[in-house]
């Protein structure tokens, strides 16, 4: 007898029984699994992180002070209004859709706090509730026109561009650019708001803690249902990866003023964005109308108020985001939400790895993308360049990344993953 | 050529009666002046010809055009089906043939899109349970239900879709041409699920133009022809000639008179091969080639 007889004696969990599926277990099974993913054009999060990594790299080799704790402390800063703006074209994409207004709404709603706080006197909650609510209210219109007309979003959106700019001239008025006060909230919160060192260990360790908990109940949740739990070697091993790159972060942030608010802000949003998404049944039918909008309609989902809660989301982030960067430059002015930061708000999205076809994608992506992008900028900005190199640079990125998406999404149709 | 009343023998009221349903699109008359009643427990096979106008019944029923006249009468309530969710809140389910499934999502995901189990915080580990516990109970071969539906094969596709009706407890499932991309092996899997599906008092409505699976499970077949009624058929009292002429709309045609030559011929034919099978000159009987 040389079977061992314990080996029997343990139960193949619920989803492993069918023979043809090859076993991988374990830490080397596990990392097995990935490579094979990758190969097939599931890329993840892979490319963003290498390009990142060589953007990084490059930058640093022509200017030391890239990677200082006081040029990546600011990095982070001016990445958390377009980022949130991003936020916002990471919905619309999820659902297939695109928005080319977010900067003139941003704008608008910059507009909008300049002159009821400053003009008007409200208080400065009020104000932002304004501002936001007139962006829902565009995101009600779009999406009404949307479903009511089928007109295509791409052309509702042009059209918002041009008349919303308009708009956010005209609540301007003459003088074009409104200060606001330095001794603001919301100035304070783009410029001078930093996390005490304490706390931004605390929430990093939090964080940590929060991702090490989540993993071992619901690993502990499926053994119990009799399905395979993730091997405990493999989420150790992320964990102490993620806990690394937290408090080494955190640590080097610190080191300068430390982390701001404001990103801290835009990451809570990314995280809130990121359960919605994967764990709410809005989130599951978001992709379903993303990837297959009949299949999605005829398994009962309500496929237009799905269309309307993007539009008025990826609206309201906009504004989010034209007060945050309002607050950052202390003004709203004409040319607030102008220039690139429509183009930048997507081009993060796509770079962080949304497909532009729908379906498929991920909140993180805006927060990666928007990394990618803001690195470049600053890089350039350090190095003395115009910002006609910027533009042309970014618009190479931005092409690279659009080149990848749609060559994955071959690769995933040839190895049958779509 | 006989048509069954559609009551039945102990009285008790059909689950599904339609009335006098059409569909017009634009100047195109679909469906003109359907009839069709199908009871709990019973397997209603539903046949035609291509155009004949089953596909639109079936999207009628299951909400995805509303019909254009004639009343619908469900579980003895008259109810208007203005959209997907409205039926299956009255609890018709369907497996369309294209399948209807979201090749992004996995293999859980799709069986629960739409009921999902706990809306604002996805039990994800009970609804794998339940999926695997659905399709072991119909001998899925699915090697695993975390994989997108991108990467199952047809048969595979037409399980999952199969299951996904079965999760909302309905009382009328509608299967459109379900054995159509499916081997020998699943298909008589398919056919066992209806027979089970029978036999736990639901209705059932098979679309299918394989004469072999309709003689297999159903108990009553109603033939549609251009859009109009021609004629509902008892299984146990019909022959596969009579249904192909019901189907065809030929009582007199090439392949009738074929049949008669051949039956008059006597015992040339070979024993079960209904002579329709082997006319070549009328195309819409060739169409038919699955009839054995």
């Amino acid at each position: 007898m040389t079977t061992n007889p314990t080996s029997e004696a343990v139960p193949v969990a619920t989803d492993l029984q069918d023979e043809r599926l090859i076993r991988t277990e374990g830490f080397k099974g596990a990392l097995k699994v990935g490579a094979n993913r990758v190969r097939s054009g599931d890329l993840g999060v892979l490319p963003i992180i290498v390009g990142l990594l060589v953007i990084w790299t490059i930058f640093q080799l022509l200017n030391p002070f890239f990677l200082s704790s006081a040029n990546l402390v600011n990095l982070l800063l001016e990445s958390a209004a377009v980022g949130v703006i991003s936020l916002g074209i990471v919905c619309v994409l999820l659902v297939g859709e695109i928005d080319l207004s977010v900067g003139s709404v941003s704008g608008l709603s910059a507009a909008i706090v300049g002159v009821t706080f400053v003009k008007q006197d409200w208080p400065i909650a009020l104000a932002i509730l304004a501002a936001i609510a007139v962006a829902a209210v565009i995101g009600l219109v779009y999406s009404f026109v949307y479903n009511k007309f089928g007109v295509p979003s791409f052309v509702i959106t042009l059209a918002g561009l041009l008349g919303f700019l308009g708009l956010q001239l005209w609540v301007l008025g003459v003088e074009g650019t409104i200060n606001l006060a330095f001794d603001s909230f919301i100035v304070w919160f783009g410029q001078q708001a930093f996390v005490p060192v304490w706390l931004s260990y605390v929430l990093a360790a939090l964080g940590v803690a929060g991702f090490l908990l989540s993993q071992l109940s619901l690993a502990r949740k499926r053994v119990k249902a009799g399905l395979s739990g993730r091997p405990m070697s493999m989420v150790l091993a992320q964990t102490v990866i993620l806990a690394v790159i937290l408090f080494f972060a955190v640590w080097y942030l610190n080191r300068a003023r430390g982390v701001g608010w404001m990103f801290v802000f835009f990451a809570a949003l990314v995280l809130i964005m990121h359960y919605a998404f994967t764990r709410t049944k809005w989130g599951r039918s978001v992709y379903a109308v993303g990837g297959n909008r009949e299949a999605a309609r005829r398994a009962g989902i309500g496929v237009t108020g799905i269309y309307t809660s993007i539009f008025v989301l990826c609206s309201s982030f906009a504004a989010i985001g034209g007060i945050l960067a309002a607050g950052r430059l202390a003004a709203a002015a004409q040319s607030s939400g102008t220039g690139d930061v429509n183009l930048n708000a997507i081009a993060a999205a796509v770079i962080g790895g949304t497909s532009l076809f729908g379906g498929r994608g991920s909140a993180f992506s805006a927060l990666l993308g928007i990394l990618v992008i803001q690195s470049i900028s600053s890089g350039l900005t350090l190095l003395n360049l115009e910002s006609s190199f910027r533009y042309m640079i970014t618009g190479l990125v931005l092409l690279l990344a659009v080149i990848l998406d749609a060559v994955s999404r071959k690769s995933r149709t040839s190895h049958g993953r779509a | 050529m006989s048509t069954v009343p559609a009551e039945r023998t102990d009285g008790s009221a059909p689950v599904l009666s339609m009335r006098g349903v059409s569909k017009h699109f634009g100047a195109v008359a679909a469906l003109t002046d359907i009839d069709l009643d199908v009871y709990a427990g019973e397997v209603v096979a539903l046949v035609g010809d291509n155009g004949a106008g089953k596909s639109t019944l079936v999207k009628i029923l299951s909400g995805v055009h509303p019909q254009s006249a004639g009343t619908i009468n469900f579980d003895g309530r008259d109810v208007s089906i203005n959209s997907p969710v409205d039926a299956l809140h009255l609890g018709i389910a369907t497996v369309f043939q294209d399948l209807a499934l979201c090749d992004n999502l996995t293999v859980v995901d799709n069986l629960f899109l739409g009921r999902e189990l706990g809306p604002f915080r996805l039990d994800e580990v009970e609804m794998e349970v339940q999926a695997w516990k659905l399709l072991r109970q119909l001998s899925a071969k699915i090697p695993s239900v975390r994989i997108a539906v991108a990467s199952l094969s047809g048969g595979q596709r037409q399980t999952v879709a199969i299951a996904r009706s079965l999760l909302g407890s309905p009382k009328l499932i509608i299967l459109d041409e379900p054995t159509a991309a499916l081997g020998v092996a699943q298909t008589a899997e398919v056919l066992n699920l209806v027979e089970r599906l029978r036999e736990n008092g639901l209705a059932v409505i098979m679309i299918s133009h394989n004469m072999q699976d309709v003689q297999a499970v159903s108990d009553r077949v109603a033939v549609l022809r251009l859009g109009r009624n021609n004629g509902t058929f008892r299984m146990k009292d019909v022959s596969t000639d009579d249904l192909i002429a019901a189907i065809t709309g030929a009582t007199d045609n090439v392949v009738t008179q074929r049949a008669a030559q051949t039956g008059a011929a006597g015992a040339g034919g070979k024993p079960g091969v209904p002579p329709g099978a082997s006319g070549t000159a009328d195309p819409a009987t060739t169409e038919e080639g699955t009839v054995q």
